[in-house]
């Protein structure tokens, strides 16, 4: 292929590569990219995962691998970025609006650190109501918690903010 | 005593505890008393061993260490360094819900005095690991709380978790009589005595808060050894189980 690769061009096709657990979601809506490099005849990506014990890790690199190799027609590395951590909000405004769609709560915006009530009456994603409880911190993956609506009566699930 | 060796010495003692307490948590998987719980244990579970994997890493990249698979899994059991308190197999939920409180906290203490250590490795790390532990104690706090309001009954074991537990969390804060001067000094961390008082004022109010009655600390005579290499009956077997069935994908996420 002949096209002329740019940072931007590779961005555009990091958009395309989506997070296994939350398939509406692409790695550049969670935030979870932190570089990009353009090397001689090839890229470099680095990551983060969000929660740290994250078991899509590695799946997710080899998914930015594949999908930028096909789609630039370039060879392409990805890499662990050590120095960065992941923190909710890292996540975009737009990403968060698709999670509310998929049904699952997005995480608030923390201003400092994480405190224990930031979790009480968190809106339900189906109803809107905020009239719900934390039934558990620990969901059906690390990033989730999960909730009860009193309102509409149905457990739902959180992505949880992460200072 | 050498740099070198101290700060192995004390990532070897996290780095066992968190495998052993993870370990010791995912046996909760299947059965939990409530669907929630397990799935609560095996996600903490599954952070402990990241944990653990993450200082094995450190270990290997940045002191010569092994690589973390065979450090963590070929070792004899006198080189392990994890304390008592992880070791103990899970007999009743009480006990296991009072470890994982007293565990959790100590563990959030250590992270927490480690964001500005001298070590930068423990800098990066402490500053990951911190977030996702508030989780393991609020789960803890809440638990704890919800079971001494939940009668006469369910209070009283969680009084008798907590008095057969206390000794047994405070070797956590065992100190190494050849490096501990050494860690202090060049300022890797602040030293066991001080992360074992910040822990005391942790839990005090949180238990204070639940109606349990903290044992006077002057008579807890805490279970000491583990970091010397002298472990529980416990151990041995638990070491023998973990090398045939481990799931090493852990290792993958780190
Ligand atoms: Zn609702």
């Amino acid at each position: 292929m002949s096209q002329t690769i740019t940072i931007a061009s590779v961005y555009e096709a990091l958009e395309h590569v989506m997070d296994p657990e939350i398939p509406v979601l692409s790695v550049i809506d969670l935030g979870m990219i932190t570089g990009v490099d353009l090397g001689e005849g090839e890229v470099h990506v680095k990551m983060i995962p969000t929660f740290a014990a994250c078991p899509a890790v590695s799946y997710i690199q080899q998914r930015i691998k594949t999908v930028l190799e096909q789609e630039l027609g370039i060879a392409v590395t990805v890499t662990v970025d050590k120095e960065a951590h992941w923190q909710s909000n890292r996540m975009t405004s737009a990403a968060k609006e698709k999670l509310q769609h998929f049904g699952i709560a997005p995480p608030q915006v923390l201003a400092g650190e994480m405190h224990a009530e930031i979790l009480l009456a968190v809106p339900c994603p189906h109803c809107g109501s905020k009239e719900t409880y934390l039934r558990s911190p620990f969901g059906s993956t690390l990033c989730r918690a999960i909730h009860f609506c009193k309102s509409c009566g149905q457990v739902f699930e959180q992505f949880k903010p992460l200072e | 005593m050498s740099y070198n060796a101290a700060l192995t010495d004390l990532i070897i003692k996290m780095a066992d505890d968190e495998l052993i307490q993870g370990h010791r948590n995912s046996e909760w998987t299947g059965l939990g008393p409530v669907m929630e719980e397990d799935i609560a244990f095996s996600s903490m579970a599954q952070d402990k061993i990241g944990h653990a994997w993450a200082l094995y890493r450190i270990l290997h990249e940045n002191l010569e260490g092994k690589d973390p698979d065979t450090f963590a899994f070929h070792r004899p059991e006198k080189d392990f360094k994890c304390s008592h308190l992880v070791e103990m197999p899970n007999e009743e939920y009480g006990f296991s819900l009072m470890r994982h409180f007293l565990f959790d906290h100590a563990e959030a203490i250590r992270y927490e005095s480690l964001l500005d250590s001298s070590f930068e490795p423990f800098r990066i790390l402490s500053k990951k690991v911190k977030g996702e532990l508030k989780y393991h104690t609020l789960h803890a706090n809440a638990w704890i709380t919800q079971l001494s309001q939940a009668g006469e009954d369910s209070y009283q074991r969680m009084q008798a978790a907590l008095n057969n537990t206390v000794a047994l969390a405070a070797g956590i804060f065992e100190a190494s009589p050849e490096y501990e001067d050494t860690l202090v000094t060049e300022r890797v961390y602040p030293g066991e005595a001080i992360l074992y008082q910040r822990w005391l004022d942790r839990i005090y109010p949180i238990l204070v808060k639940a109606s349990l009655n903290l044992p006077d600390p002057k008579t807890i005579t805490p279970a000491y050894g583990g970091r010397q290499g002298i472990h529980t009956p416990y151990l041995q077997p638990l070491l023998k189980e973990m090398g045939e069935v481990f799931n090493l994908d852990a290792e993958a996420s780190w």
